[in-house]
């Protein structure tokens, strides 16, 4: 089998809309708005979401793209990483946070 | 993808001819005490090229015959490294023109590589002269300075800012200007200038206590040793479809080489320092090359601007020039 993710692959993420335009179009121009324009949230911010996001979904086509965004946004590599490490604290917490359910599944097992 | 500029400046509709001749720059010696993994010169210690006595005397005479140029824009290398700088300037002030010293910052620091001597009169010869200084600082962080410029170039570069910093340079009220130059420390386009110039402003101050007037945001242009990083990391298909994705056709009417000519060391005439070091030399409307030893006004203004697909560098997003944005 050949390999997943190929960098160069990105570049045909524009592709997708060959065999479903309409929703590819509104998907972009969404996609667009939503991350590409200086809103309630600054690029530099919306940038920063989108690179924990990619970590945080383990997006490799993401990750490399989001990088470079968020330099070419004037993030500097601290801003970066601890927006990763924010994205590392949610799942852990999102983790441990289950362990309510555990507990409340162990109170009703236990005598 | 076809990365010619020209094909991108017709389907444009944009005609680039030089409006006027401000500013004279010239390239006095590609030696330096640096060697920036950047640099589009390939400048360093061990390069000997230096401008001749007669070529600066050449550059001073167009100075004063031509009012209409009005900016000296000296560059290199490290320019101060030239045994003719000082005199350079303190004729070009007496001329009544403006001085730009693309300044490296550590020069102040380091000994002269051929002589060993202390270069740390610069900052008073500067602000008695009333130069602008104009000074590379890739970031307000030491990780991307020193990965660029060379390990501890961040430390020593902060510290030529504060010895300029005590002699007024970028003091408000001090008339004496010193202006920053952010780049990319890889195939990335610049973030926006006045935001960028911000965060460096608050950082600087904040942590170092330096100030400074301006931030100038250019591109890395895709050419020697930055070119071969590109070719040998595979980078280099990618950041030419980046910087032609970015084509501005209102960066491009800003580009700088409508204004101002570039002098090598040898004394001939290029529309930019770019084109200098990809030996691109301008040539008259006859194909007659220019020189700073036959100068003719007339004849360098109605040349035709050479291009090549490294000017896409100096039109993507919000535009590069030596002043920064265009657009």
């Amino acid at each position: 089998m050949s390999d997943y993710y190929q960098s160069e692959d990105l570049k045909k993420f524009g592709g997708i809309g060959q065999h479903a335009k309409a929703l590819a179009d509104d998907f972009f121009k969404y996609y667009t708005s939503a991350t590409g324009t200086d809103g309630a949230l600054s690029k530099r911010e919306k940038a920063l979401i989108a690179l924990a996001v990619s970590h945080a979904m383990k997006c490799p086509y993401c990750i490399d793209a989001y990088t470079t965004q968020c330099l070419e946004v004037g993030a500097n590599p601290e801003q970066m990483m601890e927006a990763v490490h924010v994205a590392a604290a949610m799942q852990a917490g999102i983790t441990l946070v289950h362990s309510v359910q555990m507990q409340n599944h162990l109170e009703k097992l236990v005598l | 993808m076809n990365h010619d500029f020209e094909t991108q400046l017709s389907r444009a509709g944009i005609d680039l001819p030089p409006l006027d001749l401000e500013t004279l720059q010239v390239n006095i010696t590609r030696l330096c005490n640096q060697q920036c993994r950047h640099c589009h010169v390939d400048a360093s210690p061990a390069r000997r090229e230096m401008m001749s006595p007669a070529g600066i005397e050449k550059c001073l005479e167009i100075l004063e015959r031509h009012s209409r140029i009005a900016n000296l824009d000296i560059t290199g290398g490290a320019p101060e490294l030239h045994p003719g700088f000082q005199t350079m300037v303190e004729r070009a002030r007496g001329l009544g023109k403006h001085v730009m010293v693309r300044h490296n910052l550590t020069v102040q620091l380091d000994p002269h590589p051929l002589t060993g001597a202390s270069m740390a009169h610069l900052p008073g010869f500067f602000a008695r002269q009333r130069v602008e200084v104009i000074s590379s600082l890739p970031y307000y962080q030491q990780f991307f300075t020193d990965a660029q410029r060379g390990k501890g170039v961040f430390g020593k570069s902060i510290e030529a800012m504060r010895r300029l910093n005590a002699e007024g340079y970028g003091v408000e009220g001090s008339g004496l200007a010193l202006n920053l130059v952010y780049n990319p420390v890889g195939p990335y386009l610049p973030p926006a200038q006045a935001t960028l110039e911000a965060d460096y402003k608050r950082e600087l101050k904040d942590r170092f206590g330096v100030v400074f007037n301006a931030l100038y945001t250019m591109a890395n242009m895709p050419i020697n040793r930055f070119r071969l990083h590109l070719k040998k990391s595979g980078q280099l298909e990618p950041y030419m479809d980046k910087l032609l994705a970015a084509f501005n056709p209102a960066a491009a009417e800003g580009v700088m080489c409508r204004s101002l000519i570039s002098v090598g060391h040898d004394g001939r005439i290029y529309d930019c320092d770019f084109n200098q070091m990809l030996e691109l030399q301008a040539a008259d409307r006859d194909q007659r090359p220019l020189s700073i030893f036959d100068f003719d006004l007339e004849r360098a203004i109605a040349r035709p601007i050479r291009f090549g697909e490294h000017c896409l560098g100096c039109t993507a997003g919000a535009g590069s020039s030596c002043g920064g944005a265009t657009a």
